[in-house]
């Protein structure tokens, strides 16, 4: 069931995702959360952007969409729509998006790498099942194949004599390997990460970001890095957004970003990071709490914690705001700057 | 799966209001907390309320059927058994001394079962090795097998029945306050407040307590209606409760043989007793549910 | 992995001695077993020479050794009933009792396994609500009971099936729901229960973000892993099979184990009774011992640690 209108793809720059106004929501007993309240995301090929926020902010939320696995029971997208490839997930149906989408076209890998595999089964079933789901070999015998080529390409060593083994019998940064691997067995356009070295030590997050930035030199997967460490996203991102209460507040290039950044939001979460050399006191952080998504304030999210706060803030929601290229803002401070569509 | 109540105070949970109040505000099954009332009724004014002497022979009037059958009568509400006895008096009789068996038990498994796994929990060591062992040889045996070699030695009656419940149920107890004792023990704020100079006693009391009640109050309601199951099995058998004295189980033995054409015989006390189970489940759940939010999320 | 069997196995052994304890002490309480073989009248002297010739006057720990001798080699003294061997006699029923309680525990996992599966992957609808309203029905309604209103129906009023006896599986039918009537409440919890945790858990998220068939999911990847909290309960609920058998043999004049020890017991035939609950005892440990060294065939954690 393809979206009505033709595929949300401008000839200029083929995007390989686009995000257009996404509402996702969650129903639970005392009402609605608006989980994500009209985000808009572009991610090209060969490129990683990275999604920053605090807990709360909407970021794993963004990747639970894109793969269409919203907690149930209650989870559901109200509006909005997500083109990967051409194709608006939106309207796709379940089982296509088993068989067709996930593992296949577009994958995700999460924090834990423990919890992420099963523990009684054997690493070689498990890498090996996402060929044989989607069709990519028939046999089992071609599955334990091509689990032990994608296992190589991840840099797991002798991996035919370790496909029987289970995963404890991994180390931590080992076993984050074969959940990529899993995660990119049958060549995903689009790649999520969310937070994939939170649970690991400095060392191995430096070979995990190497890890992905092979992956994505040598097939061209788009990278969505979901992180709240901002070191991470800028050693690995070519573009970051930023998102609080659910909205994307601001996105741009890296660069951009940390030098010039716009929202305040963004400055103050910048500012809040220590830095070595600096002779403070305290560590700066940004006071009060982000707003219960139950019940979203009107106007401005952050407009109960922002310093630049003006009384427009408090009624009218900002769009977001385009400053120069690439990089917007959703804030009533840049308005005068034409509307990103 | 329990919710902590620690520094707050050592009151049992249960008294403390804002649980009162959740537990009236959960859909309260009205049903089951009736059938148990009545049944405590029933064991409290038994021998006023019942019609007849439960015991009344009267060879006149054997085999009524129930009053709703076409030969029946109201006199004989549920009928009357081969020796012409009232059926609605004998099970409120029956009534009395499930619900006595059940308190004994409770009472008794869940005190000393209590007791063992707090020694236990407390001194570690040897005698918690012991203990433990002693708990695993009494699961070793089933319990209608331990029924039955005592039923050997001793004449069965009350005392017998309830010793051998006791006997079967007290690990479920022990191994609840070992567990919370033992992880007590770990805890830093005992620490602490042993560095206080709080007694013993006192840490018991303030953390123990309230940790431990919950549990244990879901589980005596649960365990009311398997008790009462246990003692209608044993009394069956004949290892339990021995006549004169009325007991469901003890109405099932005697109906067997007469079957064929007497259905409300065999039929009706299983009823009281299922009746009986089922509202000690259900009140035993909805006592989970409430006292535990965490439940409630499955 | 060895030490662990083997540590099980040592505690197992444990368990079977102090059971075997316990019953001999039971069975001491009332004193004189004499006054129960001998006449009334019997003349002191007699009763003195018949003490010491059975060895009774020996000191209560003694008495246990040499019964604890005489067990291990099988012998419980001869039935007083009938003067064959106690343990053979016992033996002789085991295989209908395990024949029972292997019945009775395939029709409760035959109902459980798929209601608890149900209940946990369609959790909050009717479906659910069903499961757990007859599952809890079950529980409050006595097995014994039950298999006497099946006699009733369908043997009384019916005719379509035999009220008691064995020897055709028409016969196992009532006795084998009757006794696994009960614990399909208690597993059906169970099996919810571990489905559900596993359910929720990363690695089955996982699996669904990388398009596994949700049925694969279910059926393979979920339940391999439930069931090692499974396989606990399949132990346990054999264990307890074989308790209730007792009271179901008895209404279904089933010759098994059970209702040989209880004729044993109004019969006041101790070397019975000792050598039938012994030998129960001795399978209830045998039974959780072999659950527990399944785990390690299940788990592969457990293999590997030590």
């Amino acid at each position: 069931m393809m979206n009505a209108e033709s595929p949300v793809v401008s000839p200029q720059s083929p995007m390989l995702l686009k995000i257009t106004n996404l509402q996702t929501r969650i129903a639970v007993r005392d009402g609605t959360v608006h989980a994500l309240d009209g985000v808009n995301l572009e991610v090209a090929e060969r490129e990683t952007l990275g999604i920053v926020g605090e807990s709360g902010s909407g970021k794993t939320m963004t990747g639970l969409s894109i793969l269409k696995l919203l907690p149930q029971p209650g989870g559901y997208i109200a509006d909005g729509s997500i083109v990967l490839d051409g194709v608006d997930l939106v309207g796709v149906p379940e089982r296509e998006m088993a068989r067709q989408w996930r593992g296949r076209r577009v994958s995700m890998i999460s924090q834990d790498p423990l919890t992420s595999l099963n523990p009684v089964y054997s690493i070689g079933d498990q890498v090996g099942g996402p060929f044989l789901y989607h069709g990519l070999v028939h046999s089992r015998a071609d599955a334990r194949q091509a689990a032990i080529d994608v296992l190589r390409r991840v840099r797991i060593p002798s991996p035919e004599s370790r496909l029987d083994d289970y995963p404890h019998q991994f180390s931590g940064g080992m076993r984050q390997r074969v959940v990529a691997a899993m995660a990119i067995a049958c060549q995903p356009r689009l790649l999520i990460a969310d937070e994939p070295t939170s649970a690991l030590d400095v060392t191995i997050q430096v070979q995990m970001i190497e890890l992905l930035k092979q992956i994505q030199q040598d097939t061209g997967v788009g990278i969505i890095m979901i992180t709240h460490d901002m070191g991470v996203a800028a050693s690995m991102c070519d573009r970051i957004a930023v998102m609080y209460a659910g909205r994307v507040v601001e996105s741009g290039k890296v660069r951009d970003i940390y030098h010039a950044p716009a929202h305040p939001y963004t400055q103050a979460l910048l500012a809040s990071i220590p830095r070595l050399g600096q002779s403070r006191d305290r560590l700066s952080s940004i006071g009060g709490q982000p707003p219960s998504l139950l019940n979203p304030p009107k106007g401005c999210r952050f407009a109960a914690r922002c310093a630049h706060r003006m009384t427009k803030c408090e009624t009218d929601d900002p769009p977001e705001f385009k400053m120069d290229a690439g990089h917007s803002s959703a804030c009533w401070l840049h308005e005068g700057a034409p509307h990103v569509p | 799966m329990q919710t902590e109540r620690t520094l707050g105070g050592g009151l049992p949970p249960a008294l403390r209001a804002g649980v009162l109040r959740r537990l009236l505000g959960q859909g309260i099954p009205w049903g089951s907390l009736t059938v148990l009332l009545l049944l405590i009724i029933a064991a409290i004014g038994g021998e006023t309320l019942a019609p007849w002497d439960p015991n009344a022979l009267n060879l006149a009037n054997v085999f009524k059927p129930p009053a709703w059958h076409a030969n029946g009568s109201f006199a004989h509400l549920l009928g009357t058994d081969n020796l012409g006895r009232d059926i609605f008096s004998r099970i409120i009789a029956g009534a009395r001394v499930s619900v006595t068996v059940a308190l004994y038990v409770i009472v008794l498994s869940g005190g000393v079962g209590s007791f063992i796994g707090l020694i236990a929990g407390f001194f570690g060591g040897v005698v918690d090795a012991v203990l433990m062992r002693l708990a695993d040889i009494q699961m070793s045996i089933p319990s209608l097998a331990l029924a039955l070699v005592m039923a050997v030695v001793l004449d069965p009656s009350f005392t017998t029945v309830v010793i051998v419940i006791v006997i079967t149920y007290w690990t479920w107890y022990a191994r609840i306050v070992r567990s919370e004792v033992l992880s007590l023990k770990e805890r830093d704020y005992v620490a602490l407040a042993r560095v206080a100079g709080c007694s013993n006693a006192t840490i018991l009391r303030r953390h123990l307590l309230p940790n431990v009640a919950n549990t244990l109050l879901v589980l005596a309601t649960l365990q009311v209606g398997q008790v009462i199951v246990f003692e209608a099995s044993l009394s069956f058998l004949g290892l339990g409760i021995q006549q004169p004295d009325v007991s469901w189980g003890l109405m099932l033995a005697d109906a067997r043989s007469y079957m064929t054409h007497a259905w409300w015989l065999i039929t009706l006390p299983g009823v009281a007793i299922m009746l009986t189970c089922l509202a000690s489940n259900l009140v035993g759940d909805w006592l989970r549910d409430t006292l535990d939010p965490r439940r409630k999320q499955r | 992995m060895i030490r662990f069997m083997l540590r099980r196995i040592g505690l197992g052994g444990v368990s079977i001695v102090g059971a075997s304890i316990v019953i001999f002490v039971i069975s001491r309480l009332t004193g004189d077993p004499i006054v129960l073989l001998l006449p009334v009248d019997a003349p002191p002297a007699v009763i003195e020479e018949m003490r010491r010739t059975m060895g009774l006057d020996l000191p209560l720990w003694r008495q246990y050794l040499i019964f604890a001798q005489h067990a291990i080699l099988g012998d419980f003294g001869n039935s007083y009933r009938w003067q064959t061997p106690a343990l053979d006699l016992v033996l002789q029923r085991l295989p209908a009792t395990i024949l029972l309680a292997c019945a009775g525990l395939l029709f409760s996992i035959s109902l459980a396994v798929p209601l608890g599966i149900l209940s946990a992957v369609y959790r909050g609808s009717w479906i659910d609500t069903f499961g757990k309203g007859f599952a809890m029905l079950g529980q409050s309604m006595p097995g014994f009971w039950v298999g006497l209103l099946m006699i009733l129906v369908f043997s009384v009023h019916l005719g379509w099936l035999p009220a008691f006896g064995h020897g055709t599986a028409k016969h196992l039918v009532m006795p084998a729901i009757a006794l696994g009537w009960y614990p399909v409440a208690a597993q059906t919890r169970i099996v919810r229960s571990a489905m559900l945790d596993v359910l929720d858990s990363d690695y089955i998220r996982m699996g669904r973000s990388l398009g596994t068939p949700e049925w694969l999911l279910v059926c393979k990847y979920a339940f391999r892993n439930a069931a090692i909290p499974l396989v606990t309960m399949l132990g346990v609920y054999f264990a307890a099979m074989l308790g209730g058998a007792f009271v179901v043999e008895v209404v279904f004049a089933w010759p098994g184990l059970g209702r040989t020890v209880v004729e044993a017991v109004f019969a006041r035939d101790f070397p019975v009774v000792q050598a039938g609950v012994l030998l129960t005892s001795v399978l209830f440990v045998t039974a959780n011992l072999l659950v527990d060294l399944s785990y390690g065939v299940i788990d592969p954690r457990i293999r590997h640690a030590d």
